[in-house]
């Protein structure tokens, strides 16, 4: 009788061992955050930077310097905005995190965000068209860490083979004549991205502005005209169809092949250019009726999430500060392949460094928020409905006209 | 009962997991036996306890949040602050008015179906050529099994630029027999048949596999009897190996139609869904809700989730179903 009573006895306490251990374990968990006093959280798109590089580096250094140390997480763009969301519903959210432009508005949206009131930053130096694109409201919520833009690079040898100057492309005529003389020669004409993500409404823009269409407007002459630009390079050849499914960095990957004369991509890629295995130059993309475009901005927020202790955001600050200093710009410029600094000063103090990109710096001052125009957390809708109608139109399932009538139509119904 | 109607033909790991469920274990019995204490009771809940937490954790949990994400109004706004709008069902009506939904059903239907059957005409195949052992028959078989060993990434990458319309290796070969350029990722009229091309190539390992199991439990007097009878190749497989095969072939399409619904990556990485709607799956189309553009819309997307899951549940109850019959018959 002991014996039989003892063993579901010791069985239970066994089992109630378990059961409380596993509890204790599911609690342990979740009341770990992993923050220290002087331990700063720090998110970023760049993965491709790791533990040992330089911008690991400068991210600590920031960090030395407001007596703090920086945990530094990268991932890629897409993932943490997600990221950045899930975190804020969990109440887990980092100090800080570098953010591509567009998504700013969107966790602003949420509350989830410090002003730059609040964190006491000073942003009057900050150029207007880039800090736009973090503002909601009239309320700014972040500072731009940096800028970056679109414009075209040319093959210096494919262009003089074809005996295109390109000085001569002003306006979109003379830059499909280029094109014209380019493919007669043999050689490919122009190839850009038409994915359908964001990427292929960040290309398309700088066309679309630069016809006079407007965001709200998706359906307007102006609107189907720019289409119509890209359509027709697809029938005429100049383009190669691959742009449909092609992503900026697939772009790059065709244009470094050396068989094309132009291709539309961003200020990231100046490195690259400078190493290519032929001359390469650079030219603003033409409006319709000549003049640079507004090309989009791209380029990542420096934003701080509301925290529960609000005892942080005074180290937050300093942290800031030490990115966005007119030198703190310009290092960061340096460190990654050539981001514009958003300041005036910076603009200049990167100029006396590196005077060769001043068309650069000319082509992020003309350039304009994809946000802006106080379209805020509507650009995102808006957006998804341009790049599928540029995906309609180009793959031959409607007209530039139809695909933008439908597009229109949809955004106006995800919009209610 | 699916356990041991399954174990008896095939040596199929995956059907034994998901036969669980109806293969209750009758406790009565034993209870009975036993001193019928609290204490024993509570030891019970004990060990099951660990068990129970974990099925609440990462079964009941994700169910039942996708369903409240679904059944609420989740913008991005309410999503971080926690306090959605309920919407009843008009996340759902809105995935079924949608202009999207028709494409996407009909591209589901084509892409799983298609993809299955070819998976399963092409793997039943080799698994009958490689069950008449030859020399090297195992490294070959080993070889067709590479598709499921590489990262979906490398291979739905690779898919893509073999198809690329101008520089992919597909067209070249097309274009040297003096054919056309065919914009298989870019033309609507295509993009579905490269994606689902791309898919029956990574299917084919999982149904060889199984099929080639299959076949090793099929006792070889049967083919001997049947050769002294005097039946060629072609009817000792149509009488003999193929309906011998019939549980494990249903097991095997049941998983393959469930896998295949839930596609994602291939058509992700290959064409996103694209050109337009072209190549949208209903996966596909809930992960292009989700996380697919800079505004996630949560709940359309879960409604689009759910909506799965209910399908290959439907499908889950008719293997069962067809399986009971054969067992009575």
């Amino acid at each position: 009788m002991k014996h039989r009573r003892g063993k579901p006895l010791a069985r239970s306490a066994a089992a109630g061992l378990a059961a409380a251990s596993l509890a204790l374990a599911a609690a342990c968990s979740s009341g770990d955050d992993g923050e220290g006093a002087d331990t700063y959280t720090w998110w970023d798109p760049y993965p491709q930077h790791e533990a040992d590089s330089d911008w690991a580096d400068r991210v600590d250094a920031c960090g030395d310097e407001a007596g703090v140390t920086i945990e530094r997480t990268a991932s890629d763009t897409t993932d943490l905005t997600n990221r950045a969301l899930l975190a804020a519903q969990e109440g887990t959210s980092p100090d800080i995190i570098l953010l591509d432009n567009p998504a700013v508005s969107t966790l602003a949206e949420t509350e989830m965000l410090t002003t730059v009131d609040e964190l006491g930053l000073d942003v009057s130096g900050v150029d207007q068209n880039l800090l736009a694109a973090g503002v909601v409201d009239d309320t700014a919520y972040g500072i731009p860490i940096g800028a970056n833009t679109l414009a075209i690079y040319y093959n210096a040898e494919v262009l003089d083979a074809a005996g295109v100057d390109p000085a001569s492309i002003g306006d979109w005529d003379s830059l499909t004549s280029a094109l014209e003389q380019v493919t007669d020669n043999g050689d490919q004409g122009i190839t850009f991205a038409a994915i359908g993500t964001e990427e292929g409404s960040f290309q398309f823009l700088p066309w679309f502005w630069g016809a006079g269409a407007d965001l709200r407007e998706l359906d307007s002459p102006e609107a189907v005209e720019a289409l119509e630009l890209w359509t027709g390079w697809l029938e005429d050849g100049y383009a190669p169809n691959s742009v449909l499914t092609n992503s900026q960095n697939t772009t790059w990957e065709e244009f470094l092949t050396g068989e094309y004369g132009f291709a539309v991509n961003g200020t990231w890629q100046v490195n690259s250019a400078a190493e290519a295995d032929f001359e390469t130059g650079v030219v603003q993309i033409p409006a319709r009726g000549g003049g640079p475009a507004p090309a989009p901005t791209g380029g990542e927020f420096i934003i701080a999430p509301v925290q529960s202790d609000t005892e942080r955001y005074d180290v937050t600050r300093q942290i800031v500060e030490c990115m966005t200093t007119p030198e703190g710009f310009v290092e960061t410029a340096t460190t990654f392949a050539y981001y514009i600094p958003p300041t005036a000063d910076g603009q200049e103090a990167l100029l006396e460094e590196q005077p060769e990109l001043e068309p650069w710096v000319e082509a992020v001052r003309e350039a304009k928020g994809r946000t802006s125009d106080n379209l805020g957390t509507d650009y995102p809708l808006i957006s998804e409905q341009l790049w599928t109608a540029v995906q309609n139109a180009l793959s031959g399932s409607a007209t530039p006209s139809e695909a933008l009538e439908q597009a229109q139509a949809d955004a106006e119904s995800a919009l209610e | 009962m699916t356990t041991t109607s399954v174990g008896a033909t095939g040596r199929a790991s995956d059907s034994g997991a998901a036969g669980h469920r109806p293969a209750a274990p009758p406790p009565d019995r034993h209870r009975r036996r036993g001193v019928p204490g609290s204490a024993r009771q509570w030891t019970a809940l004990g060990f099951a306890a660990p068990l129970l937490a974990y099925l609440l954790l990462f079964y009941a949990y994700p169910l039942w949040r996708n369903l409240d994400l679904s059944l609420h109004d989740y913008t991005v706004r309410a999503f971080v602050q926690g306090d959605p709008d309920f919407a009843g069902f008009a996340n759902y009506a809105e995935v079924f008015a949608s202009d999207s939904f028709g494409t996407a059903l009909l591209n589901t239907a084509l892409f799983t179906i298609v993809s299955i059957l070819f998976q399963y005409a092409i793997g039943l195949a080799l698994a009958v050529f490689f069950h008449s052992n030859f020399r090297l028959s195992g490294v070959l078989r080993a070889l067709f099994l590479v598709p499921w060993l590489l990262p979906l990434i490398v291979s739905a990458s690779t898919w893509s630029w073999m198809l690329n319309s101008e520089h992919g290796i597909i067209n070249s070969v097309i274009q040297a027999f003096g054919g056309d350029q065919i914009n298989w990722l870019t033309s609507p009229g295509t993009a579905l048949v490269a994606v689902i091309i791309a898919n029956i190539w990574l299917g084919i390992p999982f149904n060889l596999v199984i099929l080639y199991a299959g076949l090793q439990q099929i006792p070889g007097e049967l083919y001997e009897a049947a050769a002294i009878d005097g039946a060629g190749a072609r009817a000792r497989f149509w009488r003999i190996t193929f309906p011998l095969l019939r549980p494990v072939s249903a097991i095997t399409l049941l998983l393959g139609f469930i896998y295949t619904l839930k596609v994602v990556d291939v058509v992700w990485i290959m064409t996103t869904g694209g050109p337009g709607d072209a190549s949208l799956t209903l996966a596909v189309w809930s992960y292009r809700e989700a996380f697919g553009t800079g505004q996630p819309d949560f709940s359309p997307a879960a409604a689009i989730g759910n909506l799965l899951i209910v399908i290959a549940l439907v499908f889950g109850f008719i293997h069962l179903r067809m399986q009971r019959s054969w067992e009575k018959s």
